[in-house]
């Protein structure tokens, strides 16, 4: 059964501070330091962090992905991981990191549904292969039939106060849905039209979505309920800028100093294929990995967080 | 609450039970195990995968470069040993040799990865078959009766290296970042080697880093593990399996073939050269067609049959030389056989890797094996980051060619993994995947046999049918 005392942790993590200011403020501006504080931040929001936040029951489902987004969330720095499964969220189920398994795990994921029912967030992960009913992805099994992830985004997806679509896949298809695919993959937005299921759908793109993108949504999902969206449901947030136009090499492609090769550390990257010009996201001042580096700074973009990704990209090394 | 339902079998088939895990939890992927128990142990199994997604059809027709950035999507917790694979196989085809500064930055990039997913293995994925987390989720709810058989010291210790190497991946991610610009899934690794040329400064923050890890896994994975062996004694004797392994080799030392980790095949006890010709996909159990069956991946078809009568699974069985085969940390070592570390030495009181025998071969022992590993894997990084050369030309610019093929062999974490590209006109015309766990969790092929887990699951013993701890014990000792 759910656990009712979820304020209750051990010992080894009560001697960590709740989420700070300082570090709420670094998640949600950008790991890199010298970025400027985002004025999308509210005060209200910054004291209710610090007097601590009632962990919010999620329910993690993964259906045709890779799990990268789940390691990338692991990645998170400001919270750190720990502090976010152990004082921001309460992971209900993750096939990945949940201690249980089987008919047990199943259980209990409908049995926290069912009490939570209306306030649970659902985060899904990978994308819905629709053809061959549903065939092409089971999740588990219960009472010896087999449970797809079209049944369970299906239920879930209509008991669930919000959900997350955490990644291109499970946002806009991705790869699994990429030109050349059989399985009938798509996100979750298109799925719950095709079922008239009404739960907000909040998209957080990129493959793999950024942990702070991640972990900046849901704390404002809590906190401030549903960020603003632009027209394909991402956080403007996060999602608001576009990266060619903010890009630290933008002056380089003004005075036309390209890229010669993908190992030239130098120019502008648009010749080699760069992306960046068709992609929004806030990625060149955040950057990856504890903001260390980027995609741009190493080879191309390839745009993972656009809905046309990889077809509208592809080919990744070929200028648009 | 239930464990797991058990299935009576209809009246008549005596004692025997049927229990189906599903979903097996704490691995990377869908998969299911139903496992036939009677008087305690398991006597029959099968390995279900539960999901496809069709990257062999996605790819055709693309540009042959985009493999490496596709292809890493297969796995987020090993993309750049897909990413390498794909390289390899490109590299192969587009007629490459990569610059000495290009191999060592793959082989860094690769090697950080390989830490950073055997700890995560370890630690997130594996330890919660044999320590308890916290009372809160995602710790629990927990099998009633887990068989923990710790002590309170021994726990709390484990509980505060379980987080303490929730950093220690998070900084061996950042490692991956700083020559491979993000991860999971890399930019930097391409036809023609790596992309960024590393910088003082960025192999002087790669190496501070190092440190830190190395100091973990020698001081606290590897000793942990071995402080398991204690308790659990009776999991080096369970999960043998079919005693056959496969091995392609990872880390090129040179330009000659030479690799940290050797290649090799073990078969009915005996060691054979790698050759990929040796090698057939099974798809009698799998849902894909009939008509594809027993090809060479270079010749392979990969063509989904949901609705197949009898198949079990969207894993193909891979064989070798006919036979089923394991990959993974224990073919590795297997086929190197290098010194044990000193307190493997001391604990296991033998020298090399092979002179632990059959204990090699077991639950634990596959653990065993994946730590070792990772301890030689770091040591021989400290050599390579000596080795690179800021500065230095990392990348070979190449053309695409009109007509070519490509076989790229290597090691993801979790065992041997081969692509295999064709090109015609310029763009991939069929590409091919034989990922490690397609080696390991495969369903019975043409011939009826077991794949390797299926197999080791046989013996298994599962004293209480609804908690059947030692199932999942043993499968994740695979890393599926």
């Amino acid at each position: 059964m759910p656990v009712k005392d979820e304020q209750q942790l051990p010992e080894v993590q009560q001697k960590k501070a709740g989420v700070s200011r300082r570090n709420f403020l670094k998640t949600v501006t950008g790991t890199v330091a010298g970025i400027g504080i985002s004025q999308v931040i509210n005060p209200a929001l910054i004291q209710a962090l610090e007097k601590g936040l009632k962990r919010h029951p999620v329910l993690w489902i993964q259906g045709q992905g890779c799990t990268g987004c789940s390691v990338s969330l692991l990645n998170s720095v400001s919270p750190p991981i720990a502090d976010v499964l152990l004082k921001v969220i309460s992971l209900q189920y993750h096939p990945t990191i949940g201690a249980c398994e089987g008919e047990l795990a199943m259980e209990h994921l409908y049995a926290v549904a069912e009490e939570y029912k209306g306030r649970f967030s659902l985060v899904v992960e990978g994308a819905i292969p629709t053809a061959a009913e549903g065939k092409y992805c089971v999740i588990g099994e219960m009472n010896h039939k087999e449970i797809t992830m079209v049944d369970i985004v299906k239920e879930l997806g209509a008991m669930a106060g919000s959900v997350l679509a955490i990644g291109t896949c499970a946002t806009y298809g991705g790869i699994p849905a990429a030109k050349g695919n059989v399985t009938g993959a798509t996100g979750v937005m298109d799925f719950f039209k095709t079922q008239g299921i009404k739960t907000p759908v909040v998209n957080i793109p990129g493959c793999p979505s950024h942990p702070d993108w991640i972990v900046g949504t849901i704390v404002h999902l809590l906190e401030k309920g549903i960020p603003e969206l632009d027209d394909v449901g991402r956080p403007t947030l996060f999602f608001g800028e576009n990266i060619h136009d903010n890009c630290p090499r933008l002056p380089l492609y003004e005075e036309g100093e390209m890229s010669a090769t993908l190992s030239d550390p130098k120019g502008c990257r648009m010749d080699l294929g760069c992306k960046g010009p068709d992609t929004y996201a806030d990625c060149y001042k955040r950057k990856w990995n504890s903001g260390l580096n980027w995609c741009v700074d190493n080879s191309v973009c390839i745009g993972c967080v656009e809905p046309g990704f990889p077809d509208g990209s592809s080919p990744f090394y070929e200028p648009a | 609450m239930a464990g797991c339902k058990p299935q009576a079998e209809p009246a008549g088939a005596g004692k025997k039970v049927k229990i189906s895990i599903d979903p097996v939890s704490r691995i990377e992927g869908h998969l299911k195990a139903e496992v036939t128990v009677k008087g305690g142990v398991v006597v029959d199994a099968r390995v279900s995968g539960g999901m496809y997604r069709g990257f062999e059809q996605i790819l055709t027709g693309r540009d042959p470069r985009d493999a490496t950035q596709i292809t890493q999507r297969i796995c987020g917790v090993c993309p750049t040993a897909h990413a390498t694979a794909s390289a390899l196989a490109l590299d192969d085809a587009f007629g490459v040799e990569l610059t000495d500064n290009g191999r060592i930055a793959r082989n860094l990039i690769l090697g950080a990865n390989f830490l950073q997913s055997h700890i995560l293995h370890f630690y997130h994925l594996a330890a919660l078959d044999y320590v308890d987390g916290p009372d809160t989720a995602p710790f629990i709810p927990r099998y009633k009766n887990n068989d923990v058989r710790v002590s309170k010291e021994v726990n709390d210790v484990a509980v505060g290296q379980y987080l303490e190497a929730l950093e220690m991946r998070k900084v061996l991610h950042e490692m991956v970042a700083l020559l491979g610009g993000k991860m999971p899934h890399v930019a930097g690794i391409v036809v023609g080697g790596s992309t960024e040329i590393p910088t003082r400064e960025a192999l002087d923050a790669y190496l501070v880093r190092f440190k830190r890890v190395k100091e973990f896994i020698l001081n606290k994975y590897v000793p942990i593990v071995y402080l398991l062996a204690t308790p659990y004694g009776d999991l080096l004797k369970e999960g043998v399996g079919h005693k056959n392994l496969v091995a392609w080799g990872v880390f090129p030392l040179d330009n000659k073939g030479n690799t940290l980790l050797k290649s090799g095949v073990y078969t009915d006890g005996k060691d054979y050269k790698v050759d990929p010709s040796m090698i057939k996909e099974h798809v009698k159990h799998s849902w894909f067609k009939d008509s594809t069956t027993q090809l060479n991946p270079t010749v392979g078809k990969t063509l989904p049959d949901p609705y197949k009568e009898g198949a079990y699974s969207f894993i193909k069985a891979p064989r070798y030389n006919g036979k089923p085969h394991e990959a993974g940390p224990l073919a590795r070592m297997w086929a190197t056989n290098p010194e044990l570390s000193k307190i493997g030495q001391d604990t296991l009181g033998v020298k090399n890797f092979r002179d632990i025998g059959d204990a090699a071969f077991s639950t634990l022992g596959r653990h065993v094996a994946r730590a070792e590993e990772t301890a030689l894997v770091a040591i021989a990084m400290e050599e390579w980051i000596a080795q690179a050369e800021p500065g230095k030309e990392t990348f070979v610019p190449t053309a695409i060619p009109k007509n070519a093929e490509g076989l790229g062999m290597t090691e993801a974490p979790r065992g041997a993994l081969l692509h295999y590209v064709d090109i015609k006109d310029s763009v991939i015309s069929n590409y091919q995947i034989t990922s490690a766990t397609i080696w390991n969790a495969n369903p019975r092929d043409d011939n009826g046999v077991r794949g390797p887990i299926e197999e080791a699951l046989v013996g298994v013993l599962v004293p209480d049918i609804e908690n059947p701890v030692n199932v999942g014990r043993l499968i994740r000792s695979y890393d599926p």
